[in-house]
C-alpha cells in the first residue's frame, strides 16, 4: 500500500498540518464556524480584517451620534440616549474574538489588519501581537485614485506600512497584497525586503456596481469562481524560489484540484474563502481528502517535494507564464 | 460638634444633588417624565441599571410609569407593602399626583416626593420654575421642605428622608425648577455613611412592619360615614403637630454630622432689624445678598427663609424673626388669583395675628419670579424700600413693569453690583453644539480641581432647531449664592459668529473685560467681520478681542467641526483660573471622565484639540475706528403687523424682559402665522431647484420639514414682471390642465434650516451627472440676495384656488398653501412633514386640539407660531390643553362645533320662509369635497346679507342668533393632534374613550417612539430592542398595537403612515379620515432625532421601515365594509427587509448591537418575529369579511 503523502507545510515559520487555511471570512469572525473549520481540518485559520476605518468611523459616528441634540433645549438633559456601561468601540471586540479564538483553537490563529495611517497599523499590531495571535496578516489595498500620486509614491506607501509593523512586531508577518503593480515581481521582493515574511496573493477589492433602477453605484464583492484562480497561479509560479518568505495563494480555490495546482506552482498554503462560503466549513475535509488522495496516489512523499515543481523555474515550459501564454490563449480561441 | 461626615466635595446640579439622597434613601422608585424633574428619574434609572446600591446595599427598583398619576399610583402600592418609596415630578405631574398625595398623607405613610418646582399650565404652559405646582398641593397633608440652593437640596432631601420615618408624615422636599435644579454647583458631599447614620433603621422596620401582609393582615381604607370620619380624620393630629420638632431634630443631626446647620426659618442681616423680608426657595440666595450688604452699611434689614413651610410653625417662624421687626414683605413665587393674598403671605399674616395680638408688625405680600423671571438684589433692594415708604403697598409685584394694575414695584439694576471677588464668564452657543456640556465640565473642573466654588447657569430659547444658548459661570473664593443671571461679565465667549447678527452679546461685558470669538477669520479680516454695534462695544468698553479657529482646530484633530473642547480650553487659558499646564491636563481629565466610554478614539481626537487650541488663539489689536457695513439684524422687517413689531419682536430680540403687563393678552390668546417674520436664516446651504430636469412631482415640498420650498403653478402671463433669475418651466403635472401653465418651486431662503430631506427625496437626476437633481443643496452664501427677492416675488404671485386642487394627490396638496410654517422643529423632524400637509389639505376649516410635547412646542412657543392663516384670514384654530387630556379636550370641541351646527340648522329650519331658497340650499349641501366647501360659504355669506335685512320683530332675535350661528353651517373638522407619550401613555385612556364615542374627531399620532420633547424617554410605542431613556439595555417588549386596539371597535377608522414609504397614502388617509363620519385614528411614523440617525435622510428611512414590515402601512375604513369590501387594506407589501438591516441603521438598535451583542441578538430574533407575528396577523384580519358594527352617536 502507497504511504500518504506528508501534507505538513511552513507558513512564515509556523508549522502547518496541511496547506489548506481559512482565509478571512464570517465563518472565521465567530468561535462557531472557527471551531468547526478546524474540526474540518483548516491547517489555520485568518481572522477577519481588523479595519481601522471602520473602527473611527464606528467611534466617532457614535461620539456625534450621542451628542446630537444633547442640550439642544432645556427639556433635554444631556443627550436623547442614556449613558450606557460600554459602547464597545475601537477593537475591543476583534480583540475579544482573537482571544476567544486562541482559547477554542489548537491551529495557529493569524490575525488580519487594515489600517488606514501608519499609526493606526503599528498600534492595531501591536494589539493584536499582544493579545496572542500567532502571525498577522496586513491586508493592504490602496486604490490609488490620485493622478497626482505617481507608482513609486504609492509603493513606498506600501513599503513604509510593512515597515513599520515590521519594526512593532516580532510575529510572523504576511503581506496580502493586489495584482496591481507595474511590476509586481519587485514589488513582491521589496515587501520581503521591508520586512514581510509572507506575501498572500492577491486580495479581491470591493468592486463597484451601479443600480440601473436607482442610476446608482453600490459598492459590491462577489464570491470568487475558479477561474479567478490562474492569476493568482501565474505569480505563485514567477515568485516562487525568487524570495526569501513564504507564499500564500487566495483566490478561486474553490476544491482540491486548484489547490494542487498552485502547490505545484510554489504556493506554502492555500487559502479558501468562497468555496467555504458556499458549501460551509466541512469542505475543508473534502479538499484535503482530495490533496491527499492526488499526492498519495502519485506516491508524492511530502508536499515539500512537490511545491514548486511547476513554478517557472522548474516548468519545462517556464515562457507558458508570461506573455506568450497570452497569444495561446487568443489562438485557441480563434473561430474554426 | 463634626460628626461622620468629612468634607468632600461635588460639583453637581440640583436634580442630581437630590436624587442621589433620594436613589440612597428608597427601595422602589416609580418615576414619570417631566421637566425640569426628568433629570432625577433618569439618574435613578441610570444608578439601577448600573447596579449602584441604596443604604442597604440593595439596587433601588426603579420603574417608569404612564403618567404621573400611574407613578403616584405605584408609589402608594409600594408604601402600602412597606418599601422606602419615592419619586420625582414637577408642575402638572405633580397635580396628577393629588389624590395619591391626600391618600399617602392620610395613611401616615412615610414617603418622600421630590418636586422641582415649575409653573402650573394657565394662560400659557411654562417649563420654568416657581411654586405654583407645590402651592397647589400644600392642603394635602404632605409635609413641605423647601430647598433654596444646590445644597439644601441634597441635605433637606436627606432631611425628608429621615423625617418623614419619624413622624410617618409623607414629605414633599421642593426646590426651584431650572434655577436650582439645573444649577451646577460647587457642594460639600453628604457621604453614604451620613445618610446610612440619618435612616433609623428601626423606623424602616416599623414602616415595614406597618404594611400589608397577609401574615398580619390589616384593612387599610375603609369607607366611613357622618359618624366618625370626622374623627378620624382629627385623629392623625399628632403626627402633625409633632412633624416641626422632628424635622428640626434630624436637622440638628445633619448638623451634627455635617457642620451645616439648617433650621425650620433661617435668618440672615441685623439682629435688630426693622424691615424683614420672608421667602423661600432659590430667592432666597439674591435676597441673603442684598440684605447682607445693606445690613453691613448699618441698614436695619434682614431675610427669613422658609425651609419647613407645611406643616407651618407659627412659634418657630416668629422666634426666627427680629424681636425690633416692624415690617414685613412675603414673596410668594406663585399667583392665586382672588385670594386675599398669596399663600405665603397668608401664612405669615395668621401666624403673627396669633402670636402678636397686640403689636403685630405691618405686613405686605408680593409676587415675584414666575416662570422662573429673575429675582435679583436689586429687587430685594426695592422691596426693603418699599417697607420703608410711608405707605408701602400692601399687596405688590416685583420683577415686571405692570402697567395695568400698577402692582410692580420700580426697580433699579444698576444699584446692585457684584463682588469683586468673583470672576464671571457668560458663554454664547447653538443648542447642541456642545458649548452648555463643556462649560458643565469647566464649572466641574473648578469646582474639583481647585480651591475656589462655581456654579453654571445654563438658559436655553425656545427653538428646538438653532437654538441659542447662554452659559452663566461664576467662581470664587466664597460660596456662591448668586441666584440671578450675571449682569456684568469678566469673560464673554461668542461661539458662532452668526450669533453676532442677532443678539448684542457684548452688552453684558463690564469694561475692559476679555472677549473671545470663534471666528474662520484671521486677526487681519475679523474687525471688519463684526457688527459696527460689536466693534462700538469692543472700542467704548475696551475690550480684549481674542479670537480663534476653533473649526479648523477641530476640523485638523478630526473632530468635524465639533468646538467644544478648544473652546473650553481657550477660556481657560484666558480666565487663568489654572496655570496652563494645569488647565489642559484638568480639561483632559475631564474629556477623559465625559467620552471614555466611547472609546480611545474619541478621547486621542479631542485630546488633540485641546493641545492645539492655545496655539490657534490670537489677540486682536482693537483698532480705534469702526469699520464695515455689518450690523446687527433687526429682529423683524418693518412690514410686520403692529403686533409683531410692538411685542413679538421684543421677545425675538431678547427683551421679552422688558415688556409691560398691558403689551400681554390678557387670555394667552395670540395671533397666528407670526414665525414668518422670524428670519433666523439658519441654514449654510439651502436647496436650489433646477427646473431643466424637474418632473413636477411636488415630493420635494411635501417632506420639507419647515414650508421653506414651496410650489406654484401659474398662468404664464402671472410671471411677465417676475425679477431676474427667477425660474419656472412648464408645468406638466396635470394633463387637464390649461396650456401655458408654469410651474414654481421656490425655497424660503431665511426659513430653511438646511436639512436636506428636499434634495434627498427628489427623484429627478441629470442625465449628464447624475448626482445633480433637480433640487440641489448649495451655499446659502452663494444665493441669498437673489433668492430672498425670488421667494418675496413667489410670495406676492396669486395662492391656488383650493376648489380646483386636486387634494388626493401629491402634486395637488402642494399647490395648496401651506397654513403651517417655518417652525422652530428640529432639522429633519418627520413630524412636522404630516403637520403641514394636514393644514394644506384641510387647513381653512379645522380646529387642532395639541397634546403637549414637542407639537405643541414648536408649534405654539412663544415668540412666534407656524400656525398661519391664508389671505382670508382662515386657519387652523390652534389650542393646547395639557398632556394628559387632548383626545377629550378635541372630543369637546366636537361637541361645541356640533351642538352650534345643530342650533344653527334649526334656526335656519325655522326662518326658512323668511331667508328663502338659500335656506334648504344649506341645509342640504354637500361639503364633502373642496368646491361644496366653496358654495357652502358662500350661501352662508349670502344668508347673513338676507340675515341683515330682516326687520320682522318676532324673527330678529332668531336672525341673530342664527347669525352669530352661521359659520358652523360650514363643516368644521377636529384634529386631534399629539405624540405617542400622549396617546399610548398618558392619554390613552382618554383617547380610547374618544375612539369610543363615536363622534366625528380625526385623531393624529405622530408616532417618534419615544417622549422626544422631554429627551427621549421610553414610551410604549418604543419597539423591541431599541435604546431608549428607561430602556438603556434594550427595550424587552414589543410596542403596542395601538391601531388594532382601536380597529376593534370595528367603527373606528384607522390608518398607519408613513411619508417616506408612499406620499398617496398618507393624503388619501387624511382624506378618509376627515371624510369618515366616526372617530378616525392615523399613526404617523415621525423619525426623530432621538432614533440616532441623520434625519436628511428620514424619508428613506421611513421606506425600509416599511420594506422590512417593521412598519406596515394599513388603512381600516369602516365605510368600505358598507360597500361590500374588507375594512382593512394592507398599503404596504409582505416584508423583504429583515429587520436586523433596518435596524443597523439607526443608532437606536445599532447601539445595542454594538454594547450588547448577545442581548442584540436575542431582542432582535424577537422583534423579526413580532414584525412577523403582526404581518401574518393583519394578513388574516385582511381576509375577515365581518367587523362588528359601531353604533354611531345619534345627531
Amino acid at each position: 500500500m502507497t504511504p500518504t503523502t506528508d501534507l505538513r507545510t511552513h507558513y512564515m515559520g509556523l508549522d502547518l498540518a496541511n496547506p489548506i487555511v481559512a482565509s478571512s471570512s464570517p465563518l472565521t469572525g465567530q468561535i462557531d464556524t472557527l471551531v468547526a473549520l478546524q474540526e474540518a481540518g483548516a491547517a489555520a485559520i485568518v481572522l477577519p480584517s481588523l479595519f481601522e476605518e471602520q473602527i473611527e468611523h464606528d467611534a466617532m459616528g457614535l461620539h456625534r451620534g450621542l451628542d446630537t441634540g444633547a442640550d439642544q433645549h432645556g427639556e433635554v438633559f444631556g443627550g436623547y440616549f442614556p449613558e450606557l456601561d460600554s459602547y464597545n468601540t475601537g477593537p475591543d471586540r476583534y480583540l475579544r474574538t482573537l482571544i476567544a479564538a486562541k482559547n477554542e483553537l489548537t491551529i495557529p490563529v493569524i490575525a488580519s489588519l487594515n489600517g488606514t495611517s501608519t499609526g493606526g497599523w503599528t498600534h492595531y499590531a501591536k494589539l493584536l501581537e499582544d493579545e496572542g495571535a500567532d502571525a498577522l496578516e496586513l491586508n493592504i489595498y490602496l486604490i490609488a485614485a490620485d493622478a497626482n500620486a505617481s507608482a513609486a509614491d504609492v509603493e513606498d506607501q506600501y513599503l513604509q506600512l510593512v515597515a513599520a509593523v515590521r519594526s512593532t512586531v516580532e510575529i510572523p508577518l504576511a503581506v496580502k497584497i493586489g495584482p496591481f503593480f507595474s511590476s509586481p515581481a519587485n514589488m513582491a521582493r521589496r515587501l520581503v525586503d521591508a520586512g514581510a515574511d509572507g506575501l498572500v496573493l492577491f486580495n479581491r477589492f470591493y468592486q463597484p456596481d451601479i443600480d440601473l433602477d436607482q442610476l446608482s453605484t453600490t459598492p459590491n464583492l462577489v464570491l470568487s469562481s475558479p477561474n479567478e484562480m490562474r492569476l493568482v497561479l501565474r505569480w505563485v509560479a514567477i515568485l516562487h524560489g525568487q524570495l526569501e518568505a513564504s507564499l500564500a495563494a487566495t483566490t478561486g480555490i474553490h476544491d482540491a484540484e486548484a489547490a494542487i495546482k498552485l502547490i505545484l506552482a510554489g504556493a506554502d498554503v492555500t487559502m479558501m474563502t468562497s468555496a467555504l462560503l458556499m458549501h460551509g466549513p466541512e469542505h475543508v475535509t473534502t479538499v484535503l481528502d482530495g490533496l491527499s488522495h492526488w499526492f498519495t496516489e502519485r506516491e508524492y512523499r511530502s508536499l515539500t517535494q512537490a511545491r514548486g515543481s511547476l513554478s517557472q523555474k522548474s516548468s519545462p515550459d517556464p515562457s507558458s507564464f508570461e506573455r506568450t501564454n497570452y497569444m495561446a490563449n487568443l489562438a485557441s480561441y480563434s473561430p474554426h | 460638634m463634626r460628626g461622620a461626615d468629612t468634607t468632600s466635595w461635588v460639583t453637581v446640579d440640583g436634580n442630581e444633588a437630590a436624587a442621589r439622597v433620594a436613589h440612597q434613601a428608597s427601595e422602589v422608585i416609580a418615576i414619570y417624565p417631566i421637566t425640569p424633574a426628568s433629570a432625577m428619574g433618569e439618574l435613578a434609572d441610570a444608578w439601577s441599571q448600573q447596579g449602584r446600591t441604596n443604604a442597604w446595599g440593595a439596587v433601588p427598583d426603579v420603574i417608569e410609569m404612564q403618567s404621573e398619576g400611574g407613578a403616584a399610583g405605584a408609589v402608594h402600592g409600594a408604601l402600602q407593602a412597606g418599601a422606602l418609596t419615592t419619586t420625582f415630578t414637577a408642575s402638572q405631574g405633580l397635580l396628577l399626583m393629588i389624590p395619591n398625595l391626600y391618600k399617602i398623607a392620610g395613611e401616615l405613610t412615610p414617603a418622600v416626593v421630590h418636586v422641582a418646582a415649575r409653573s402650573l399650565a394657565t394662560h400659557a404652559l411654562s417649563i420654568f420654575g416657581d411654586h405654583s405646582d407645590v402651592m397647589a398641593v400644600r392642603q394635602t397633608g404632605m409635609a413641605m421642605l423647601a430647598s433654596s440652593s444646590v445644597q439644601e437640596a441634597q441635605d433637606l432631601a436627606l432631611v425628608a428622608h429621615a423625617s418623614t420615618l419619624r413622624t410617618r408624615v409623607p414629605f414633599l422636599h421642593f426646590f426651584d425648577g431650572f434655577r436650582t435644579s439645573h444649577e451646577v454647583s460647587k457642594i460639600e458631599s453628604v457621604s453614604d455613611d451620613t445618610i446610612r447614620e440619618m435612616i433609623d433603621d428601626s423606623l424602616v422596620e416599623q414602616h415595614r412592619t406597618r404594611g400589608l401582609n397577609p401574615n398580619h393582615p390589616v384593612l387599610r381604607r375603609t369607607a366611613q360615614n357622618p359618624d366618625v370620619f370626622f374623627q378620624a380624620r382629627e385623629a392623625a393630629n399628632p403626627f402633625h403637630l409633632a412633624t416641626p420638632n422632628a424635622v428640626q431634630t434630624e436637622m440638628d443631626r445633619l448638623a451634627d454630622l455635617t457642620g451645616r446647620a439648617y433650621h425650620l426659618f433661617d435668618y440672615w442681616g441685623a439682629p435688630d432689624a426693622e424691615r424683614v423680608i420672608v421667602m423661600m426657595g432659590s430667592g432666597v440666595g439674591a435676597a441673603i445678598e442684598a440684605v447682607e450688604r445693606e445690613a453691613a452699611a448699618g441698614a436695619k434689614v434682614g431675610v427669613v427663609a422658609v425651609r419647613l413651610y407645611r406643616p407651618f410653625d407659627s412659634e418657630a417662624f416668629v422666634a426666627a424673626l427680629p424681636a425690633s421687626v416692624r415690617s414685613i414683605a412675603v414673596l410668594d413665587r406663585t399667583k392665586e388669583p382672588g385670594s386675599v393674598g398669596e399663600p405665603l403671605y397668608s401664612d405669615v399674616v395668621t401666624a403673627l395675628f396669633e402670636r402678636h395680638q397686640k403689636s403685630m408688625p405691618s405686613v405686605i405680600g408680593g409676587r415675584y419670579g414666575l416662570s422662573s423671571k429673575e429675582f435679583t438684589p436689586a429687587m430685594a433692594l426695592s422691596i426693603l424700600d418699599e417697607l420703608d415708604g410711608a405707605t408701602p403697598r400692601p399687596h405688590f409685584t416685583v420683577g415686571i413693569i405692570d402697567d395695568v394694575t400698577h402692582l410692580s414695584l420700580d426697580v433699579d439694576e444698576s444699584r446692585w453690583s457684584e463682588p469683586d471677588n468673583v470672576n464671571r464668564a457668560v458663554f454664547y452657543g447653538l443648542g447642541s453644539d456642545g458649548t452648555v456640556g463643556a462649560n458643565k465640565n469647566s464649572v466641574k473642573i473648578i469646582g474639583e480641581s481647585t480651591t475656589q466654588f462655581a456654579q453654571g447657569y445654563f438658559v436655553y430659547d425656545s427653538k428646538k432647531s438653532g437654538s441659542m444658548t447662554v452659559s452663566h459661570l461664576r467662581f470664587g473664593p466664597e460660596p456662591i449664592r448668586s441666584t440671578y443671571l450675571i449682569g456684568e461679565a469678566d469673560f464673554v465667549a461668542c461661539h458662532h459668529t452668526s450669533l453676532l447678527d442677532q443678539v448684542d452679546v457684548l452688552r453684558i461685558a463690564r469694561r475692559g473685560a476679555t472677549f473671545l470669538l470663534n471666528t474662520h477669520h484671521g486677526p487681519e479680516t475679523v474687525w471688519r467681520s463684526l457688527p459696527i454695534e460689536t466693534q462700538r462695544q469692543i472700542i467704548d468698553k475696551d475690550l480684549a478681542l481674542w479670537i480663534v479657529d476653533g473649526g479648523r482646530v477641530a476640523t485638523e484633530a478630526g473632530l468635524g467641526g465639533h468646538v467644544n473642547t478648544v473652546l473650553q480650553t481657550c477660556f481657560f487659558f484666558l480666565a487663568g483660573v489654572l496655570p496652563p499646564d494645569e488647565a489642559v491636563a484638568a480639561v483632559k481629565d475631564a474629556i477623559s471622565r465625559s467620552y471614555q466610554k466611547r472609546g480611545q478614539l474619541v478621547l486621542d481626537r479631542n485630546f488633540a484639540a485641546v493641545d492645539q487650541a492655545v496655539a490657534a488663539l490670537v489677540r486682536v489689536e482693537t483698532p480705534a475706528e469702526m469699520v464695515g457695513t455689518r450690523r446687527l439684524r433687526r429682529p423683524v422687517p418693518e412690514e410686520a403687523p403692529d403686533f409683531v413689531q410692538r411685542v413679538t419682536a421684543m421677545m425675538m430680540d431678547g427683551k421679552g424682559d422688558l415688556l409691560p403687563v398691558s403689551a400681554m393678552p390678557v387670555d394667552g390668546s395670540f395671533p397666528m402665522g407670526t414665525a414668518q417674520w422670524e428670519k433666523r436664516s439658519l441654514a449654510i446651504d439651502i436647496p436650489i431647484w433646477d427646473p431643466d430636469i424637474c418632473i413636477d412631482c411636488g415630493r420635494c415640498t411635501l417632506v420639507c420639514p419647515h414650508a421653506a420650498i414651496r410650489m406654484k403653478v401659474l398662468p404664464a402671463e402671472t410671471l411677465t414682471d417676475a425679477p431676474e433669475g427667477f425660474r419656472d418651466k412648464d408645468w406638466t403635472g396635470d394633463r387637464h390642465s390649461t396650456p401655458d401653465q408654469r410651474l414654481v418651486i421656490q425655497v424660503a431662503p431665511d426659513d430653511c434650516t438646511g436639512c436636506g430631506v428636499c434634495v434627498s427625496i427628489c427623484p429627478a437626476k441629470s442625465k449628464e451627472v447624475v448626482k445633480h437633481r433637480a433640487i440641489n443643496m448649495e451655499a446659502k452664501a452663494d444665493h441669498l440676495d437673489a433668492e430672498r427677492i425670488n421667494f418675496a416675488h413667489f410670495l406676492d404671485l396669486p395662492e391656488a384656488d383650493r376648489s380646483s386642487l386636486d387634494l388626493l394627490t401629491i402634486k395637488g396638496t402642494q399647490q395648496a398653501q401651506p397654513l403651517f410654517e417655518f417652525s422652530g422643529a428640529c432639522l429633519g423632524c418627520g413630524e412636522t412633514p404630516y403637520l403641514k400637509l394636514l393644514t394644506q389639505q384641510f387647513g381653512d376649516r379645522i380646529t387642532v386640539a395639541n397634546a403637549t410635547g414637542c407639537s405643541s412646542i414648536y408649534g405654539a412657543n412663544l415668540p412666534t407660531t407656524p400656525w398661519a392663516t391664508n389671505a382670508d384670514g382662515r386657519g387652523p384654530a390652534w389650542a393646547n390643553s395639557l398632556f394628559e387630556d387632548n383626545a377629550e379636550f378635541g372630543l369637546g370641541m366636537r361637541l361645541a362645533l356640533d351642538h352650534h351646527e345643530a342650533e344653527a340648522r334649526r334656526l335656519l329650519a325655522s326662518l326658512a320662509s323668511e331667508v328663502g331658497p338659500v335656506a334648504a340650499d344649506i341645509l342640504e349641501a354637500d361639503q364633502s369635497h373642496e368646491r361644496g366647501i366653496a358654495d357652502q360659504r358662500e350661501r352662508v355669506a349670502a344668508l347673513r346679507a338676507r340675515l341683515d335685512q330682516l326687520a320682522d320683530p318676532e324673527t330678529t332675535p332668531l336672525a341673530s342668533r342664527l347669525r352669530s350661528l352661521s359659520d358652523y353651517l360650514v363643516d368644521t373638522g377636529v384634529w386631534i393632534v399629539g405624540g405617542d407619550g400622549w396617546a399610548y401613555d398618558i392619554g390613552f385612556g382618554g383617547l380610547d374613550h374618544v375612539l369610543a364615542s363615536g363622534r366625528n374627531v380625526n385623531i393624529l399620532v405622530l408616532d417618534t417612539e419615544v417622549y422626544s420633547n422631554t429627551g427621549g424617554q421610553t414610551s410604549k410605542a418604543t419597539p423591541r430592542a431599541a435604546i431608549a431613556k428607561f430602556s438603556a439595555g434594550g427595550k424587552t417588549t414589543a410596542k403596542k398595537d395601538l391601531g388594532m386596539i382601536a380597529m376593534a371597535y370595528g367603527g373606528v377608522y384607522v390608518a398607519q403612515v408613513a411619508m417616506g414609504a408612499n406620499m398617496t397614502q398618507v393624503i388619501k388617509a387624511f382624506a378618509e379620515a376627515e371624510a369618515h363620519p366616526g372617530p378616525s385614528l392615523i399613526i404617523a411614523y415621525s423619525p426623530c432625532i432621538a432614533h440616532g440617525f441623520d434625519l436628511t435622510h428620514m424619508m428613506e428611512h421611513q421606506k425600509m421601515a416599511v420594506e422590512s414590515g417593521y412598519w406596515p402601512m394599513y388603512r381600516y375604513d369602516p365605510g368600505r365594509e358598507a360597500a361590500g369590501e374588507h375594512a382593512l387594506h394592507l398599503d404596504s407589501r409582505p416584508p423583504k427587509v429583515a429587520f436586523r438591516d433596518f435596524a443597523m441603521t439607526e443608532g437606536r438598535f445599532a447601539m445595542l448591537a454594538r454594547s450588547n451583542p448577545q442581548v442584540a441578538e436575542r431582542l432582535f430574533t424577537e422583534a423579526q418575529q413580532d414584525i412577523d407575528d403582526r404581518w401574518h396577523l393583519y394578513q388574516q384580519m385582511v381576509d375577515v369579511e365581518h367587523t362588528a358594527t359601531f353604533g354611531q352617536v345619534e345627531e
